[in-house]
């Protein structure tokens, strides 16, 4: 019944959606994947639950969506066809959207987001300066159209790229619009992906897979999440197209099993086009078949490496190989393999509609297109932001994420992960690109980007990835294995007071070894956090092992709880929850903090209204 | 053990060695740790070494080999949430439940975990408990926290 069987099925299909649907009809859109850990779900269902009590089922439409991007004010509504964004929304705000809003057209000015220093409301997204500096070529779907829906997915172009491909293009045409497009793989290493599938078409052998890596391991990522969860479809084509490119008949897509939604929406994605005839045999009346299943990941971070990744496909534990021979040579199962990140199979449908020059024309130089980046830490505003590559840490962090929360300084920005570094203030004016991060000591990488303020102790922050790390290094490789537990234990002494002159430099000699001497990427790149933070913030190492201090505030051994006796009001809430019954002192008057007691667990730290518990 | 759910699992996976590790997640929710006796009892039936088996068992984090507790409390370790103070939630847990990370407490009521990164960066610090969502938790928060996990476990 549904299966289309031809590219002109697929036209009619998408017109009769189209047809379907009434631009005048109230659709509201709330995110169902990302601010369900803010109770979305919750208002959602006070929404339906409202809808049928005024018998509104007719004029309005509630849409689950993916990720609108801007967490930090999730739960987020949007009211169509008038595009009133809503944040934080709470289910007892429903009820006033339907009358109001939905029904009189009336924006309810306690809801719509605010202009931090001047106040003022502002109605529309796209007015709204953490959207205004974006540009939305991957993400663009995500938060407007419902995930577990092909048809919401086929009515803004969906699969359109499939049949172009198919149709009118030879695998070989393909291969070479993604060469010439420049789009380099979203996962960190920034391979040009077109050159890739061009070694894996070129390789002898029937058989050969492709396999999208949603092992999004990096803490503090979570583009690709927000991807398989609320666009599945725009990777399942963009992998229909790459199975076509390169002769793989079988594709595997290989999920975090820390991502649940994205599981489940997959899943439903896939059955969905299976059912629709665009996944199986002869699709769209091509004569290519084409198949599709997700593999679980199960908790361990080397699993991102590919040699790793497959190996853990294929029922074993994920420790890498060395390279070559290249996985685009002999990879899964040992036959031709190519793997890209979900990020780059995103953008395939898209370099496929719109063309190679037009994609070539976007970025910079060296670094084709747009990149989506996870902005979170000590910014203002917290979420993904898709930019042109070559904008600048400037722009992404101040004008698109609102500079640093609560007042506070810019210390740094982190990216890439475990594997990428620290970049300070003085290169805040840098452009975001592959080169220009490679030379500033960190890496692209997935696209995490962590906003660090004067709270943050970058001698932590590196002692912090060295311990991740280590946990994870699979222990097949020496240099990585023992180097990491060095590593860690030079720097936990230098952060509990016992660091000795000389320590940055033998962290140095170590880095180094590692560096050249590991198998894979995890080993070889682990350095870098410590090598960036050496770089730019030695001051900080040395008045850890020196002055034995940690400026701030985070090397529990190094520094001390106060009270701020100008700002204390004696309101003997510290007091009350302390549990070490360290603080004294009379109501409406300072408090004190016993030294010889605190423990520093930070509770008073945490609660004090008035900030006067300090850091000294 | 539940042979029959065993069985339907190992079905439904068509028993290939290369599903391995997707067996052992489904198997894993029965119980939600993989009991000795399921895992020898797996070995039998795939014809694959137990070696293999145990070998995958520890190697992937989201394994256990010891039954866990009734809530699950996962603190999310984060580079987002580190930096927002994570590992001063962690302590704060820890003195709370009288645990290591890892372990569970003697009455089997809480397992305390930590995880890498739970995708929900911009909420940070964030602690799961049972798929209960907690955000922006700071040490101060948490004694309250946990005290909605106490209840309905009260008859024993």
């Amino acid at each position: 019944m549904k299966r289309i069987g031809t590219v002109s099925g697929l036209e009619e299909l998408r017109g009769s959606i189209l047809k379907k649907k009434d631009p005048e009809k109230t659709i509201i859109r709330i995110c169902n994947t990302g601010c369900r850990a803010r109770r979305s779900s919750k208002v959602i269902a006070a929404f339906e639950r409202e809808i049928v009590d005024q018998a509104l089922q007719d004029r309005i439409e509630i849409k689950g969506t993916g990720c609108h991007g801007f967490c930090e004010m999730g739960p987020i509504v949007v009211v169509d066809p008038a595009n009133i964004f809503y944040c934080r929304v709470r289910p007892e705000d429903v009820a006033d959207i339907l009358s109001e809003t939905a029904l009189k057209g009336k924006v309810l000015e306690r809801l719509v987001w605010k202009d931090p220093h001047t106040k003022e409301p502002v109605i529309f997204e796209k007015d709204i300066p953490f959207y205004e500096k974006q540009k939305k070529i991957v993400s663009h779907n995500s938060g407007r159209i419902d995930p577990t829906d092909i048809e919401d997915y086929i009515a803004v172009e969906g699969y359109k790229a499939l049949a172009k491909s198919l149709t009118a293009m030879t695998p070989a045409e393909v291969v070479e619009t993604a060469v010439a497009s420049g789009i380099r793989g979203r996962g960190g290493g920034g391979f040009p992906t077109g050159i890739k599938w061009r070694i894996c078409s070129n390789a002898p052998g029937d058989t050969k897979y492709i396999i999208a890596n949603g092992d999004e391991g990096d803490p503090g990522a979570f583009m690709d999440r927000s991807l398989m969860e609320g666009d599945p479809h725009s990777i399942i084509e963009g992998m229909i197209i790459g199975g076509y490119a390169i002769g793989a008949r079988q594709g595997i897509i290989y999920v975090r099993d820390e991502y649940p939604i994205a599981i489940m929406h997959l899943s439903c994605a896939i059955k969905q086009a299976e059912e629709y005839g665009l996944l199986g045999r002869d699709i769209l009346g091509s004569a290519f078949d084409f198949t599709l299943k997700i593999s679980r990941g199960a908790g361990a971070f080397v699993c991102g490496e590919e040699t790793a990744l497959m190996i853990s496909i294929e029922g074993r534990s994920g420790t890498p190989r060395s390279r070559p021979p290249y996985p685009a040579i002999e990879g899964l199962w040992g036959k031709p393999t190519v793997l890209n990140n979900v990020e780059t199979f995103a953008n395939i449908p898209q370099i496929i509609l719109n063309g190679a020059p037009w994609y070539s024309a976007i970025g910079t130089s060296g670094s084709k297109g747009t990149k989506i980046f996870s902005l979170v830490g000590k910014v203002r505003n917290t979420g993904l932001v898709e930019v042109e590559t070559g904008t600048t840490l400037r722009e992404i962090i101040f004008e698109i994420g609102g500079g640093i929360r609560k007042g506070k300084r810019f210390k740094a920005v982190q990216t890439g992960g475990p594997s990428g570094g620290c970049i300070p203030i003085s290169k805040i004016d840098m452009p975001v690109d592959y080169d220009s991060l490679r030379e500033a000591g960190a890496i692209m990488g997935s696209g995490g980007m962590i906003v660090m303020d004067e709270t943050s102790c970058m001698v932590d922050v590196a002692r912090y990835f060295i311990n991740f790390l280590m946990f994870e290094s699979c222990g097949k490789c020496v240099p990585c294995r023992e180097g990491l537990k060095q590593m860690h234990e030079i720097l936990k002494n230098i952060c509990e007071g016992r660091g000795q002159r000389g320590d940055i430099e033998l962290l140095s000699d170590l880095a180094g070894v590692m560096t050249t001497a590991s198998l894979c990427a995890l080993g070889g790149t682990a350095p870098n956090p410590v090598l960036s933070t050496i770089r730019y913030f030695r001051d900080e190492y040395e008045a850890h092992i020196f002055d034995k201090k940690c400026p701030a505030g985070v090397c529990k051994n190094l520094f001390e709880y106060v009270i701020d006796e100008e700002r204390c009001n004696g309101c003997t809430l510290c007091q009350l929850r302390c549990p070490q019954g360290a603080i004294s002192g009379e109501k409406k008057k300072p408090h004190v903090i016993d030294r010889e007691r605190c423990i520093k667990c930070g509770i008073c730290y945490s609660i004090c209204r008035r900030e006067a518990i300090r850091v000294k | 053990m539940d042979l029959k759910k065993v069985d339907s699992i190992l079905e439904k996976h068509g028993c290939r060695h290369s599903e391995v590790i997707g067996i052992m997640q489904d198997l894993q929710e029965i119980e939600n740790y993989l009991p000795q006796e399921m895992l020898r009892y797996i070995s039998g039936k795939l014809e694959l070494k137990l070696t293999r088996i145990f070998d995958i068992a520890t190697f992937y984090k989201c394994f256990s080999l010891v039954p866990r507790g009734r809530h699950i409390v996962r603190v999310c370790c984060g580079t987002a949430c580190h930096l927002g103070g994570a590992a001063r939630n962690l302590e704060q847990v820890k003195r709370l439940l009288n645990v290591e990370a890892g372990e569970t407490t003697d009455d089997r009521n809480f397992s305390l975990e930590t995880v890498n990164c739970l995708g929900t960066c911009a909420l940070a610090p964030v602690i799961v408990v049972d798929g209960d969502y907690y955000d922006a938790v700071h040490p101060g928060k948490i004694e309250n926290i946990l005290s909605g996990y106490y209840n309905a476990e009260s008859e024993g």
